[in-house]
C-alpha cells in the first residue's frame, strides 16, 4: 500500500539547511495498523505529511497503492487526498461553525456527492464512531475524546485507503485515549491501513506494529505479539 | 459552474459569512453607501429634468418671444426713447429671410407689460382680464386644451374679423355662474359683445410662459378693430425647426426687425426677448451634468466599497488561514477554495447592492412624494431607469470578481501543510 525508498527531507533554515529525514525505507501493506514512534523533533510528523501529500520530499521514491507521488500540482494533490487519504490530527481541526454532522460531510462535498447521498454517509460514520445522537452539535459543544471520534468519521467518510493519525490521542486523557484506540482498532480490523504517530508506549502498543524515528532514520522496526 | 446553483456552495458562504456578523455588516455598508448614492443623486437627476421637462411640454421648447422696448440710442434721424412697434407685415419678412423659422405667432395684448386690460362683463358680473390678439397658429407653437364644446380662434374668425373669444377658466368661474355653459352666450368686452367659443385649460408652467388662468383670447384682426391698433405686434412668439440653434435664430430676428424698423444695430435695449429654447437647453444640461456627476459620484462610492470588501475578505482569508488548511486536507482543491472566496465577494457585494437599492428606491419614493404638489420646483417623478439599476448591479458582480480574486489567490498561495501549522 505505501511503498518508500530511500525518501530524504530538509528544511531551509536561513542559509542552511535541516536535514530531517534522511534515508527512509519503509514498505505498509494493506491492513497494517503502524505506530511511529521517536522523540520530539524525530521527524514523524513530517514523515507522516509526506505520506499524507501535504508535504513535498526531496528525493527518494514513495508510492501510494503503487501511483508515484512526486511533485504533485495542488489539484491533483487535493483530489488525491481526497481520495486516498484520511487525516486526523492531535487538534481535531473540526471546523468549528459546522455541526458534527456537516464536519463529516464536507469530504464529500468537496468530491461532489449529492447532498441527500453526504447526509446518509455522515450519519453512517456518526453512529459508527457512536455519536449518532450528536449530529447537530457544534465542535464547541463536544468533549475532547468525541471531537476526535467526529475527525476519525470525517477521515473516514471519502473511504480513504490509508488513514494518517498524528498524534490522535496527545490532547486526551488516558481514558478516552484509550477508547479512541478502540475505535481505531475496531477501524482497523475492518480493513483498513492506518498510521499512528505518537509518544506514548501504551498506545504504540495496541498498534499491530511499531516503528521508531530517531533523528530521521528508522531505528527500529517490530510487529507487536 | 453549477456550484452556483447548489444549495451547499451557499451553505458554505453563509457559513464563513455568518461568522463575523458585525464584519461583514460594516464589509457591505462601503457599497451599499455607493449604490444608495448612485440611485437617489441619479433618480433625483432625472427627477429634475422631468420637472422641465413637463414644463415646458405644452410649448414648443426650440421657441422665443420678442418685443419692442424704447429705443436707447438715436439712429437715421430718431431720437433717443422713440416708441416703435412691430408690425404684421414684419412677420412674413422674418420668415423669408430666416429660414430656420418653423412658425410665428404674432400676438397683441391689452393686460400685462405694464398695459391696462379690458374691462369686461357679463350681466351684473364683470372684471378686468388681459385680452389678446392671436392668431390660429398660437395653437401650434403654444398648446391650448380647450374644454370639450369648445374650439380655438380659426382661420375664418380672423378673415371676417369675428367678435368670438376664447375665455381662461378663471373668467369663467367669475364670470358665469357655475351650473351655466358659456360656451354660444356673449360678454361684454369694452362696450362690444363677443360670443364665448371655448374656455381653455390653465397650466401653471412657471418662467414658461405668459399665460394667465384669466386670459381671454379674441381674433388678431378684431382686436385691431377694437382698438385700433393697426400693424402693430406686441409681440412674437417665434418657434425655430427642431434641429436649430434657437439662440442664433433670436440674433438674427434681432439684427432683421432693427434693419427694418432702423434701430441702431447696437441698441440692444430697443429688443426684450426671452429665449425659451437657451433657457431649456440650460436647464436641460443642468440635468444631465446632474445625471453626469451622479454616476461619477456612484461609481466612484461603489468602486471604493467593493475595494473595502476585498480588503475585508483579504482579512478573513488570513484569519481563515487554518480552516483553510483543514479543508484543502480533506481534500478542497485550489479552485474549490477560489471560487468560494470569489463568490463570498460576488454575493457580499450583490447583498449590499440590493439593500442600497432597495433603500435608494425608497428615498426616492418618499422624495416624489414629499414634492409631487410643489408647483414651484421643477421636479417630477424622480426614478432611476431598470436599465442603469441592470449595468450598476453587473458593475458590482463584475468588480465583486474581480476584487475576489485578490483574497482567494492569497488564500491558495499559502501551502496546506503551513495553513495547517496556522494558529
Ligand atoms: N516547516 C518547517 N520548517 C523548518 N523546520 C521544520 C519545519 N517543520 C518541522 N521542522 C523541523 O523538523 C524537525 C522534525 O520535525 P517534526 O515535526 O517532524 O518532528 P516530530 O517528530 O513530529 O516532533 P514532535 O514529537 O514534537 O511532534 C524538527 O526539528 C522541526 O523543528
Ligand atoms: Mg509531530
Amino acid at each position: 500500500m505505501i511503498d518508500i525508498e530511500g525518501l530524504n527531507k530538509s528544511y531551509p533554515i536561513g542559509n542552511s539547511s535541516l536535514h530531517v529525514l534522511k534515508g527512509i525505507d519503509l514498505k505498509i501493506n494493506e491492513g497494517e495498523l503502524v505506530a511511529i514512534m521517536g522523540s520530539s523533533g524525530s521527524g514523524k510528523s513530517t514523515l507522516l505529511n509526506i505520506i499524507g501529500m501535504l508535504d513535498n520530499y526531496d528525493s527518494g521514491s514513495y508510492k501510494l497503492d503503487n501511483v508515484p507521488i512526486k511533485d504533485l500540482d495542488e489539484t491533483k494533490a487535493a483530489k488525491y487526498r481526497n481520495k486516498f487519504l484520511g487525516f486526523v490530527f492531535q487538534s481535531f481541526n473540526l471546523i468549528n461553525y459546522k455541526t458534527a454532522l456537516e464536519n463529516i460531510a464536507l469530504p464529500l462535498y468537496y468530491q461532489g456527492i449529492p447532498r441527500n447521498e453526504r447526509q446518509k454517509v455522515a450519519q453512517e460514520y456518526l453512529k459508527k464512531v457512536g455519536l449518532a445522537d450528536w449530529a447537530e452539535h457544534l465542535p464547541s459543544e463536544l468533549s475532547g475524546g468525541q471531537k476526535q471520534r467526529i475527525a476519525i468519521a470525517r477521515a473516514l467518510a471519502s473511504q480513504p485507503k490509508v488513514l494518517l493519525a498524528d498524534e490522535p490521542t496527545g490532547a486526551l486523557d488516558s481514558t478516552t485515549s484509550e477508547e479512541v484506540m478502540d475505535l481505531i482498532k475496531q477501524i482497523n480490523n475492518e480493513g483498513k491501513t492506518i498510521l499512528v504517530v505518537t509518544h506514548e508506549q501504551d498506545i504504540a502498543n495496541m498498534c499491530k506494529r511499531i516503528i521508531t524515528l530517531k533523528d530521521g532514520i528508522i531505528m527500529t522496526d517490530m510487529k507487536t505479539k | 459552474m453549477n456550484t452556483v446553483f447548489d444549495k451547499d456552495t451557499w451553505q458554505e458562504i453563509f457559513g464563513s459569512i455568518s461568522q463575523n456578523k458585525l464584519r461583514t455588516l460594516i464589509t457591505i455598508i462601503g457599497v451599499l453607501w455607493g449604490i444608495f448614492l448612485y440611485i437617489v443623486l441619479s433618480g433625483i437627476a432625472k427627477g429634475v429634468d422631468n420637472g422641465f421637462e413637463q414644463r415646458f411640454e405644452r410649448i414648443s421648447s426650440n421657441s422665443l418671444f420678442v418685443w419692442t422696448q424704447n429705443t436707447s440710442i438715436p439712429f437715421s434721424g430718431f431720437k433717443i426713447g422713440r416708441n416703435w412697434n412691430i408690425k404684421l407685415s414684419d412677420v412674413e419678412t422674418l420668415k423669408n429671410k430666416i429660414p430656420e423659422i418653423q412658425h410665428i405667432a404674432p400676438r397683441i395684448q391689452k393686460g400685462n407689460f405694464g398695459s391696462q386690460g379690458a374691462y369686461i362683463s357679463n350681466g351684473t358680473r364683470s372684471g378686468t382680464y388681459n385680452i389678446y390678439g392671436d392668431y390660429p397658429i398660437l395653437k401650434v407653437v403654444s398648446q391650448k386644451d380647450i374644454y370639450k364644446g369648445g374650439r380655438f380662434i380659426n382661420e375664418l374668425d380672423i378673415k371676417e374679423e369675428r367678435k368670438v373669444c376664447v375665455i381662461g377658466e378663471r373668467t369663467q368661474k367669475e364670470l358665469f355662474k357655475d351650473e351655466e355653459n358659456p360656451i354660444g352666450k356673449f360678454i361684454n368686452i369694452n362696450g362690444i359683445y363677443f360670443k364665448v367659443i371655448g374656455i381653455h385649460k390653465f397650466f401653471d408652467q412657471g418662467g414658461g410662459s405668459f399665460d394667465d388662468d384669466g386670459d381671454i383670447h379674441v381674433p388678431f384682426s378684431t382686436f385691431k378693430r377694437l382698438y385700433n391698433t393697426g400693424d402693430a405686434v406686441g409681440f412674437l412668439l417665434i418657434a425655430g425647426y427642431d434641429d436649430i440653434d434657437i439662440v442664433e435664430v433670436e440674433n438674427k430676428v434681432k439684427i432683421q426687425l432693427k434693419e427694418i424698423h432702423k434701430v441702431h444695430p447696437d441698441d440692444n435695449r430697443a429688443i426684450g426677448s426671452f429665449n425659451l429654447g437657451s433657457f431649456f437647453t440650460r436647464a436641460k444640461n443642468f440635468a444631465n451634468g446632474m445625471s453626469f456627476i451622479s454616476i461619477i459620484i456612484g461609481i466612484a462610492t461603489i468602486l471604493a466599497g467593493v475595494i473595502g470588501i476585498g480588503n475585508i475578505l483579504l482579512i478573513s482569508v488570513k484569519e481563515r488561514t487554518k480552516e483553510i488548511g483543514i479543508r484543502r486536507a480533506i481534500g478542497a482543491s485550489p479552485n474549490h477554495i477560489r471560487k468560494q472566496i470569489i463568490l463570498e465577494s460576488v454575493f457580499l457585494t450583490l447583498i449590499a447592492g440590493t439593500i442600497g437599492i432597495i433603500l435608494g428606491a425608497f428615498i426616492l419614493y418618499v422624495i416624489n412624494m414629499a414634492t409631487q404638489n410643489l408647483k414651484d420646483v421643477p421636479f417630477t417623478n424622480a426614478t432611476v431607469p431598470l436599465s442603469y439599476i441592470f449595468a450598476a448591479l453587473l458593475m458590482m458582480i463584475g468588480l465583486g470578481t474581480l476584487i475576489g480574486f485578490i483574497p482567494a489567490e492569497k488564500a491558495i498561495s499559502t501551502k496546506p501543510i503551513d495553513a495547517l501549522r496556522d494558529e
